[in-house]
């Protein structure tokens, strides 16, 4: 693929790695929130390259490890439902409910389908026009406008047995929150896919209001040196601003086609955050004119509270505050293939990622 | 899952476009992004294209790339 080798040289990638090496001067700590950069970081050796006065850590931008323990126990619960279809992405399978998991109830024989996108299910629920199709609604807004014009698509085709679950989310109030609580962070590697939507703009605030370096960055070994370089420059000059260095696809206003999609159907609510509980207008419900596509409006459920398990420790590491290693569990009782957690699930899920790449070297 | 790949545009049909990415072919809705042609470069997200990936600034990216290559082998 055009513009991915380049991205990937060898030469290229020692020569930042260099350059970073040049320009330390004290300690730094960055965050990297998208769970799709821990996975690069890890996936292309980045620790490796940086000296040791540079430090990476992760934090919650991993979609189906924010996903709180609920929201699996909703879906399980609609799944047990007759004619009930429930369409979700592949990764929700395995994150543990508080007494089973999507998968499971799937070997039991509820109807849980597999889907890459919104539109798959709804052609899903154009078929099979007597089951109620449920889909399952994770992601930020990176993943929420494709859910909006799906739901938009449901309207206009008067397609009455599709609805959504909805767990989407914003960023931006997660960061704030991890600022607010006092992680100690000199800068933040932004989202580049998030922002690819949102623009660069909706990162302002982290300088402006907390004094603390953004670059908005791509996927590629070369794109996180390079943002890595320049948030320690950044530091370096005492200089706080958001800086794109993903600019062949982000800029300051983002895609306005997809933010008008996503402010016609859904609106700001509070919602649930596994390791933070709950942040205020960081989700994303359904606006009242769509309101009757919201499955919990049709059919409410039930469920029982009930406690993660006590010892997974992801709600620390979705927060900074701790890594895989420091779990007991890691890599011993909790493995990908069966998982004790939501961050073991995802392949963007911080335990995932140590397992796969740290451990299996 | 939050993974939004880059890919080229084969095929429009209406909203709804075939893409290629590393050898393998996509669906993607097209419903958020404007004046989409065939050859255009796309990010894909959850069979959504979310945006143009623009050829001028990754051209540019490359050039700044080289520059700061040559700059250090002096
Ligand atoms: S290793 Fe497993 S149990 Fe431990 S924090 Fe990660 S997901 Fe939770």
């Amino acid at each position: 693929m055009k513009y991915i080798d380049e991205y990937r040289n060898k030469d290229l990638i020692m020569k930042l790695a260099d350059q970073i090496g040049k320009s330390v001067r004290r300690d730094y700590t960055f965050m990297e929130v998208c769970g799709g950069h821990t996975a690069a970081i890890h996936r292309f050796g980045i620790p490796s390259l940086l000296p040791g006065n540079v430090k990476l850590v992760s934090g919650p931008g991993c979609p189906v490890c924010v996903t709180g323990t609920d929201f699996i126990d909703k879906a399980i619960a609609y799944s047990k439902m007759d004619e009930v279809i429930i369409c979700t992405f592949g990764d929700l399978l395995r994150v543990p409910g508080s007494t089973s998991s999507l998968e499971k109830e799937r070997a039991a024989g509820a109807d849980i389908r597999i889907v890459l996108s919104g539109l798959e299910a709804l052609e899903i629920a154009r078929i099979d026009s007597d089951k109620k199709v449920i889909f399952l609604g994770i992601g930020f807004e990176t993943t929420a406008p494709g859910t909006a014009v799906t739901i938009k698509l449901a309207e206009k085709n008067y397609i009455k047995n599709f609805f959504l679950l909805s767990a989407h989310k914003v960023m931006p109030p997660a960061m704030e929150a991890i600022i607010k609580e006092g992680v100690n962070l000199d800068g933040f590697i932004c989202p580049g896919h998030v922002a690819t939507i949102t623009g660069s703009k909706a990162f302002n605030f982290i300088p402006e209001k907390y004094n603390l370096s953004s670059v908005i960055t791509g996927f590629e070994p070369a794109d996180i040196l390079q943002s890595i370089l320049m948030l320690i420059q950044q530091v370096n000059r005492n200089t706080h601003i958001v800086e794109i260095q993903y600019n062949r696809a982000v800029n300051v206003n983002g895609n306005t086609v997809a933010q008008r999609h996503l402010s016609e159907v859904f609106e700001p609510c509070d919602a649930q955050w596994r390791g933070f509980g709950v942040i205020s207008s960081s989700g994303l419900r359904l606006r009242r004119v769509f309101e009757r596509f919201n499955i919990e409006n049709n059919i409410p459920v039930q469920i029982s509270f009930q406690e993660d398990n006590e010892l997974c420790i992801c709600g620390e590491i979705l927060r900074g505050l701790k890594t895989p290693d420091d779990c007991t569990l890691f890599a011993d009782i909790c493995i990908p293939e069966n998982p004790s957690g939501a961050c073991m699930v995802s392949n963007e899920g911080s335990c995932n990622t140590y397992y796969r790449y740290r451990l299996t070297k | 899952m939050c993974l939004s790949i880059p890919a080229r545009i084969v095929t429009i049909n209406g909203t709804m476009a075939e893409v290629s990415a590393g050898g393998a072919i996509f669906k993607a809705g097209l419903h958020m992004i404007e004046d989409a042609k065939v050859g255009d470069y796309i990010l894909l997200h959850a069979g959504f294209a979310i945006q143009k990936i623009s050829e001028k600034e990754a051209a540019e990216t490359i050039k700044l790339f080289e520059e700061m290559n040559n700059s250090m082998n002096e």
